[in-house]
């Protein structure tokens, strides 16, 4: 460690992704290590300038919200790969496989006969009051009876090594896009490291989504025309909508591009009215149809809503799915889990603490300083407060919201996330970072090897969320 | 194609092509102007701006009129805010258009954008204004080999050529107009020089000598710009490839329009094809640029209806 690049490099108490607690480069971080210790900072910084370069030029960026100037920037990305070893990855994969498909079948339950509940196993209070309960899908029949057909979850690593779920997204997941961009721009910047390591490819994810959304068209459709819906090039994500729609070389529409007769969805184009079969939509469930959900919205589609349910039309993600992902119902995934599939959970949750009962809500507000508070709707980071990092006044302003509402939040112990390095200011350092695996759920489950690894590019910040100052890395899974 | 895209190419494209326009004309003028003593500046910023269409403040004279039309965003019709409304279009639709399109197109905006540009074009506006025409010729050129020549291309062709059908029908007349109040007050070099300057915003000069010499006679000048087969600004050229484009959007969304944009298109190039100069000037040069104009519009609007505006009975009966 006494070579220049890693001269600031501390180990503190979370788990390092390059070195072992004694310092040393863990096994299958040592090529990557060696490589480092030749290089020379201008020399990173130069390939690291070539990159951002090739970000901007490429129109890679999103929108942060709230801000008049400059509201379109590049996501910051970070040199140095994330590296999982094969028997890591294989632990993950599990894991996800057998939540996705218990909480898959919960979403099915709740709809129909609602066993679960009937069973006292997840209180039905829990599930009728979350905002995202759609009551209007109550018997809905949806394709393969398959709700949430692309999911991206948070996973962070522990102190002891072991990957837990910190979140679950069933509702419109973001960030693939650059997943599949930071290795385009990794095979540019490193390509001999890069081979001689062996990582397994991930681009196959554009082939792999839209097999993964012909698999819902209706059968009496065998060349069915897939869209996908944006809500506009406002929204943060725009840029990823545009990519994954030339990747699946499907036409990318907003709702004024689209409307319904006779039940049936049609697009307009220059050549007249064309049937649509399978939509995946990147718009919330509130603002996609104004006659069945919030009639203010301008983004969405009037009468979609009848031709799904009329079953003309399949929707990926389903409608409703944001259920299972309510930050206070993810307390009962392990028990989901167990319910539905006899098994224990592979990945764990980590622990967390429902406000609407009252010891654990005692507690917390007890605790405040120390704890993590969500809002149990709310996502990309918005809505939360970080205790050891919160001023009094932060404080009282929780607290006040937690006893006027408290089925709406949810708290967690401050968790130590697990640090990788990453090249700031011209030396490496350990910043913390998460991963956002891709699940995608079609004939059967699919995950390309990786993900997102989210980094917080901040001295010490926890949050890795891109529109609150996170960055992101390429994650490499190794074959052996 | 989705009639919203088939909208955003269009005007993606006839927003680049007036930015480009718009630049050629300021590189044009400014040069002119070191030319010509004050007395002869006078009025000479208002026809520019007149025939881009654009409202200036009077106040605004020289370098500060120049600065505003090149890097003011508010002033609808600046070489910026175009620039800037042809990425917009372009961003809408970058899943339709080739990546290279997209990056060449976004470069430029960046360019453009860039901090201290203006005092950049202070010291060189010659090398300024060669960039961003540079920058929009690297994009048609890229456009062309790197698209598909299908739908989406013709749409593009379409609304580059009736933005440059139109800009130039304007150009011409304000510029006969300004001749003709000019005729009496000055010598014969700065009549010259004014009639090459409307040929080199045209970026005619050069092709008019090898037909004509650098004899300049307004008659021949206004049959080169109006009636010329192959220079690609002419205005028959340019209605020329609306036409071709027109017939071949028809032909690949299957016929299904009522015909009434190529009919239109095919009426205009008949006229441009078999129009005779002296009867067109025995009639009134200025009408008749005014009733050109007046059919690019209707070319227009019934592009719009047949492919993008088109109400859901129609398309259902």
């Amino acid at each position: 460690m006494q070579d220049s690049l890693f001269a600031q490099y501390r180990l503190d108490s979370s788990y390092d992704e390059l070195f072992d607690p004694d310092g040393e480069p863990r096994a299958h971080y040592r090529q990557l290590y060696d490589r480092l210790c030749e290089l020379a900072s201008d020399e990173l910084r130069a390939r690291q300038q070539a990159a951002d370069v090739s970000f901007l030029n490429q129109g890679i960026t999103f929108t942060v919200y709230g801000r008049d100037e400059g509201t379109e920037r590049i996501f910051p990305y970070d040199l140095l790969p994330r590296i999982l070893t094969a028997s890591e990855w294989q632990q993950v994969e599990r894991g996800l496989i057998q939540r996705i498909t218990a909480l898959n079948l919960f979403l099915h339950d709740i709809y129909h006969e609602a066993k679960i509940l009937a069973d006292g196993i997840v209180p039905r209070e829990l599930v009728f009051t979350c905002q995202h309960f759609r009551r209007e899908m109550r018997g809905v029949h949806v394709p393969r009876n398959i709700y949430i057909s692309v999911v991206g979850t948070d996973l962070v690593r522990l102190p002891d090594g072991s990957f837990a779920v910190l979140e679950d997204n069933l509702r419109v997941p973001s960030g693939v896009s650059y997943m599949l961009t930071n290795r385009q721009v990794m095979k540019r910047v490193f390509p001999v490291l890069f081979e001689r390591y062996g990582v397994r490819p991930n681009d196959y994810y554009g082939q792999a989504l839209l097999a993964t959304l012909r698999a819902l068209a209706p059968p009496s459709r065998p060349e069915p025309t897939i869209v996908l819906l944006t809500p506009g090039v406002y929204n943060s994500a725009y840029f990823e909508h545009t990519f994954l729609a030339r990747q699946m070389g499907i036409e990318l529409v907003e709702g004024r591009d689209l409307l319904v007769h006779d039940n049936i969805v049609y697009t307009r184009t220059t050549a007249g009215l064309k049937r649509v079969d399978v939509i995946y939509r990147r718009i919330d469930d509130d603002f996609i149809d104004p006659l069945a959900f919030r009639p203010d919205s301008t983004l969405g589609i009037p009468g979609l809503f009848n031709a799904y349910r009329a079953g003309n039309v399949a929707l990926a993600n389903a409608i409703g799915t944001g259920v299972a992902d309510d930050k206070a119902l993810y307390a009962y995934v392990p028990v989901i889990i167990r319910y539905y599939l006899g098994e224990e959970a592979i990945l764990p949750n980590v622990t967390t603490y429902l406000l609407s009962r009252d010891d654990e809500r005692a507690y917390v507000l007890e605790h405040i300083d120390q704890l993590v508070v969500k809002a149990v709707g709310e996502s990309g980071g918005y809505g939360m407060l970080i205790g050891p990092q919160s001023t009094a006044a932060q404080r009282d302003d929780f607290t006040q919201r937690i006893l006027a509402n408290p089925r709406n939040y949810v708290a967690q112990p401050t968790l130590q996330l697990s640090r990788a390095p990453c090249f700031v200011d011209g030396a490496i350092e350990g910043r913390h970072v998460d991963l956002r695996p891709y699940i995608l759920y079609g004939e059967q489950i699919m995950i390309v090897p990786g993900g997102l690894t989210r980094v917080a590019l901040r001295r010490g910040s926890l949050v890795v969320n891109s529109s609150q100052g996170g960055g992101s890395k390429d994650t490499w899974v190794l074959y052996e | 194609m989705l009639s919203r895209v088939a909208d955003s190419l269009y005007w993606m494209s006839r927003y680049l092509e007036r930015a480009e326009h718009t630049a050629r004309l300021l590189d044009v003028t400014t040069n002119l102007m070191l030319e010509l003593s004050s007395r002869h500046t006078g009025g000479r910023w208002a026809y520019l701006f007149g025939s881009l269409g654009i409202p200036l403040n009077p106040a605004l004279e020289a370098d500060g009129a120049a600065i505003a039309v090149t890097f003011d965003v508010m002033l609808p019709g600046s070489v910026v805010a175009c620039i800037a409304a042809s990425r917009e279009n372009a961003r809408q639709v970058r899943e339709q258009i080739s990546s290279e399109m997209w990056e060449q197109l976004n470069r430029l905006y960046l360019h453009i954008r860039r901090t201290g540009m203006s005092e950049s074009w202070l010291a060189e506006p010659h090398e300024f204004y060669v960039s961003v025409k540079e920058g929009a010729h690297l994009f048609q050129g890229i456009t062309d080999s790197t698209m598909a020549h299908g739908e989406g291309w013709n749409f593009i062709q379409a609304g580059r050529f009736i933005e440059r059908a139109g800009a130039t029908a304007r150009l011409i007349d304000v510029h006969f107009a300004y001749m003709e109040r000019l005729a009496d007050l000055s010598e014969t070099p700065v009549q010259y020089l004014e009639w090459v300057t409307l040929l080199k915003s045209c970026t005619a000069f050069e092709a008019y000598c090898k037909i004509h010499t650098a004899d300049m006679q307004p008659k021949r000048v206004a049959e080169f710009l109006l009636l010329d087969a192959q220079f690609p600004r002419s205005l028959r050229f340019c209605v020329d490839v609306v036409q071709q484009s027109l017939q071949e959007i028809a032909q690949l969304t299957g016929g299904r329009g009522s015909g009434r944009a190529e009919r239109l298109a095919g009426r205009l190039r008949a006229s441009l094809d078999y129009g005779q100069i002296d009867e067109i000037l025995a009639s009134g040069l200025s009408q008749y640029l005014s009733a050109f104009q007046d059919e690019c519009w209707k070319i227009h609007d019934a592009l719009y209806q047949t492919y993008i505006s088109y109400s859901v009975e129609q398309a259902l009966a």
